[in-house]
């Protein structure tokens, strides 16, 4: 859906799903998500339908995903970091996690 | 069916208010064949309904009043068939559970002043046997196993359950809708007069007419029952209550300050303020009691509250239920409460059958009577 | 990185926004001399105009246009005055005291302040289409910030559609980055032309009528443009084809991403949970908070400035930072010299002389705000249209009857992405207006905190007595 227009600036490695994944310096995880042609970052708790980011600045909350271990972040308002553990939201999220 | 009420529209009952109480009323006037009006404020009206705590509770109840204990189980035995025949009527499920509720301590303290209520609550004169446990706090691990290390105990009654009290707000009006019963909402009752053997209620948007009349508007029943010779003193108070997104279920049981819904949400709170300004909402409580759900449920540090809310209580002024008839305007009734959620079923299935007979059972409602507190005032 | 634990417990202005409104009103207050902090949510400042403003990694100025860069001298200017400007710092809670409860790095904080400007902006106007929850569609202001802070250009098959001034400035800044865009979906009513053309001399007295003659001109020349009157996205786990129709007929694409957007709206949740009045504003079709000349709310010592105070663009909303800033500082520092507010009305009138063409011009057609049937109004709770007007025509009156009803409202997003829907919805049903129906009454936390946090807060003796009984 989207491609670099170049790719500057360190890479940063993380994972999604234990996938590794190159972002780029400047990336939140939803851009991130988005770069790496992620489908989609979450499913809903209602009726479980897949959703990927939809608005990029943090009003609509479809961004929601798992990183490093603590569920329901919003994916377009965090900077990665190296070694970023993302993971995708599947319905309710789990007390603990 | 919503919408203009028609001049000259005759309603055998004109229950004033819209909330869980009137509602629940409204619906067992109906079944009982009443032609039935429901008057209503609107949007932006103080509502208990949209802001309780969903439990259809037992545990604590009837210190100071032992009947109102009866009041309640005979309630929560009705529970489940009052939602079945919802669901009948209605398709929608109220998520009526009933596996026993808690009361969480988080010192030696707390608990040991639990135990002495529950000690006075079941040495009163006349109050019905049921059981309540006081639980150590290995013996309320069994059944919640995520409690965190400061939970020391608790108690713990079979007859404690919850339900999700938004859908049965919502799946009362459904069924309501379906019975033809005429809903008004944006009619606040002005005045009530009698006239000619019938009730004459002024409202926002005109006069409605009914033979019998159920104030069942909260706290403004004090303000309404006086127009019909009755008297309900009531003594409203702020509480707050915390919710969080929806999460996996955890929890099997319902906490009297903590429950998971069968959505997925987490409500906490069990707050009481004097304040009476439904606007205003202190952080601090809010802080107070997402701390202690963390002390209780520790796994809960990490998820995120999407809303708090401050709501007024409907509170009588000694805390139990108001049901009177009145002798200077006979077909006028106060039915008023603080548990609406947990009363419903009685509002519907006894309550209402009472009023539309014209006449309240005195075995088993007089103890509830307004009465009461003249009789204390003479004493 | 400034951490919550280094923020004072109170200044003298808290800003609340980093963009054009809120970096003017800094820069302007802080020169004064008052103490002040700027929260910010985004990783840097500029909000959604200027979004990486100072980090962007596009590189060729012109791909995003003068007009962006213009914005890199309010973040100087934000910068060099001394305000304490704080990003990744999450605002989630306002009172009427002007208590400011705010989150950074997981941590939370309460502020008090003696002023408050709100400067949270606008986002862009619910667009409820069959098939918008669909991985695959996205808010045209989301391909935007993109391609702003991360230099990401759309790929594969894309289509845009909607209506008003940022889907063609988006069009032209991709294909500027060498983006291809496979149709551009019109969605204006033609009809709307009839009100606009009142207000088209003043429209082309304005800075944007050429600017927006040649914005067209540059994107019609590569993009087929289709008017339409309805439009789907199809696909089941993600959308595949746009369906649309209009005077010729009905048609399908094939997609990989659809942009949609029909214009902004204030962002009201801060401004609502914090009790400001809002009123119903019929040519923006959005509640607008109700304001003075000075944009002071209906709260004393609580302006709300920029976009939030009603559609009117980045610059336009850089001078009422500045007038928000000057009213606080005259409150606050009597003596303190300030800028001629005159000449910044003069100036800010200049820039919203070409609103009223815009606004009429760009008015969403009532299909695209108030769908029908299975059409999902609440993203969050998955509540259908028809849910919503089945549930109107029951006798409920207003949103949050309806929030109790459906659960509408109720989600993480709290309303944003349904709140216009709803009201719009409910008063179709009722037949009357969206300024009787109201608004989503909304509480703190207007962002979501942890409970952790919430718990972290101070308490008073009184309200731990109000709980532990």
């Amino acid at each position: 859906m989207f491609k670099r227009l170049a790719e500057k600036g360190p890479a940063i490695a993380i994972t999604v799903d234990g996938r590794k994944v190159t972002a780029r310096v400047g990336d939140t995880v939803a851009a991130a998500l988005l770069a790496a042609g992620i489908d989609h970052c979450r499913t809903t708790p209602v009726t479980g339908a897949p959703r990927a980011p939809y608005c990029l600045m943090g009003v609509c909350f479809d961004c929601l995903v798992t990183v490093d271990g603590v569920g329901s972040r919003q994916g377009c308002l965090i900077p990665v970091r190296e070694g970023m553990k993302v993971e995708t939201q599947l319905g309710r999220r789990e007390a603990g996690r | 069916m919503a919408g203009e009420a028609r001049a000259g529209d005759e309603f055998d009952v004109a229950v004033v208010g819209g909330g869980l109480v009137g509602i629940a009323t409204a619906w067992g006037l109906s079944r009982e064949g009443c032609r039935v009006v429901v008057l209503d404020e609107g949007d932006r009206a103080v509502r208990a309904s949209r802001g309780n705590f969903a439990l259809v509770w037992v545990q604590s109840k009837g210190l100071g009043l032992a009947p109102y204990a009866g009041w309640t189980i005979r309630s929560s035995n009705a529970w489940q068939g009052f939602s079945d025949l919802l669901k009948q009527e209605t398709g929608l499920d109220v998520s009526f559970q009933r596996p026993g509720g808690f009361h969480l301590c988080l010192s030696e303290k707390e608990l040991e002043a639990r135990a002495n209520v529950l000690k006075r609550l079941h040495a009163q004169p006349g109050i019905v046997d049921y059981k309540t446990e006081i639980l150590t706090r290995d013996q309320v691990k069994v059944m919640l196993p995520d409690i965190g290390p400061e939970v020391v105990g608790g108690s713990f009654c079979e007859l404690d359950g919850h339900v999700n009290s938004l859908r049965l707000f919502r799946t009362l009006h459904t069924a309501l809708n379906a019975r033809g019963v005429t809903y008004l909402p944006s009619h606040r009752v002005e005045s009530i007069t009698k006239e000619g053997g019938e009730f004459r209620l002024t409202t926002t948007q005109g006069e409605v007419r009914a033979a019998k009349v159920a104030l069942a508007a909260g706290n403004a029943n004090m303000r309404l029952a006086p127009m019909v010779g009755l008297d309900c003193p009531m003594k409203p108070e702020r509480g707050q209550i915390v919710v969080t997104e929806r999460l996996r279920p955890f929890l099997n049981h319902p906490v009297v300050t903590l429950r998971q819904t069968d959505e997925g949400t987490v409500m906490i709170g069990d707050s009481k303020e004097e304040s009476v300004d439904p606007s205003g909402l202190t952080i601090g409580v809010s802080a107070t009691e997402a701390e202690r759900a963390v002390r209780q449920f520790p796994l809960l540090a990490n998820v995120n509250v999407v809303r708090t809310w401050s709501a007024i209580r409907v509170m009588t002024r000694d805390g139990f239920p108001i049901y009177d008839e009145s002798k200077t305007h006979p077909g006028a009734f106060t039915v008023c409460c603080h548990s609406g959620v947990t009363l419903a079923a009685n509002h519907a299935l006894t309550i209402a059958p009472m009023i539309a007979r014209g006449a309240l059972d005195a075995p088993l409602v007089a103890p509830f009577s307004a009465r009461r507190f003249h009789v204390q005032a003479a004493g | 990185m400034i951490a919550a634990a280094d923020l004072a417990s109170s200044y003298e202005l808290v800003i609340i926004g980093g963009g054009p409104a809120g970096l003017a009103a800094a820069a302007l207050a802080a020169r004064a001399g008052v103490s002040t902090v700027l929260f910010d949510e985004n990783p840097g400042v500029g909000g959604q105009i200027y979004r990486a403003i100072t980090s962007t990694p596009v590189a060729d100025r012109a791909v995003l246009g003068q007009d962006y860069w213009d914005g890199a001298a309010l973040a100087d200017e934000a910068k060099a005055s001394g305000a304490l400007i704080v990003n990744g710092a999450t605002v989630w809670s306002l009172d009427r005291q002007r208590l400011v409860g705010v989150s950074v790095g997981g941590k939370a904080r309460m502020i008090e302040a003696d002023r408050v400007i709100i400067a949270t902006g606008s986002q862009e106007r619910p667009f409820p289409i069959p098939g918008w929850t669909l991985p695959g569609v996205m808010t045209a202001g989301a391909a935007q910030t993109a391609l702003k802070a991360q230099g990401l250009v759309v790929d594969g098959r894309t289509v845009m559609a909607g209506s008003g001034p940022l889907l063609w400035l988006l069009a032209a800044q991709t294909l500027r980055a060498g983006g291809t865009i496979d149709a551009i979906l019109d969605t204006t009513p033609r009809r709307n032309w009839l009100q606009a053309m009142f207000h088209l001399p003043d429209f082309a007295l304005s800075p944007y009528f050429a600017k927006g003659l040649a914005l067209l001109r540059e994107v019609r020349a590569k993009v087929p443009v289709h008017r339409v009157d309805t439009m789907e996205a199809v696909g089941n786990d993600r959308v595949r084809e746009v369906v649309f129709s209009g005077a010729g007929g009905t048609r399908r694409l094939p997609v990989d991403l659809l942009l949609l957007h029909q214009g902004v709206v204030p962002n009201v949740n801060l401004a609502n949970a914090a009790g400001v009045a809002h009123v119903w504003n019929d040519r923006q079709l959005c509640f607008v908070p109700v304001l003075d000349a000075d944009f002071g709310s209906s709260v004393p010592g609580i302006a709300v400035a920029g976009d939030g105070a009603g559609i009117a663009g980045g610059t336009a909303a850089a001078e009422r930072g500045r007038i928000a800033a000057i009213a606080a500082v005259r409150a606050l520092k009597p003596d303190a010299v300030v800028p001629d507010t005159q000449a910044i009305r003069q100036r800010l009138q200049r820039e919203e002389m070409g609103r009223a063409f815009l606004d009429w011009l760009n008015r969403p057609a009532d299909s695209f705000r108030m769908p029908e049937g299975d059409t999902i109004a609440c993203r969050c709770e998955e509540v259908t249209a028809k849910q919503v007007r089945d549930t109107a025509k029951m006798g409920c009156e207003g949103p949050n009857q309806m929030k109790a009803f459906l659960r509408c409202g109720m989600g993480p997003c709290q309303g944003r992405l349904c709140g216009l829907t709803v009201t719009e919805l409910i008063a179709a049903e009722r037949k009357t207006s969206p300024d009787e129906v109201g608004y989503y009454r909304l509480r703190p936390p207007v962002k979501p905190i942890t409970l952790a946090e919430l718990a972290s807060l101070p308490i008073s003796e009184a309200e731990r007595k109000a709980v532990e009984r």
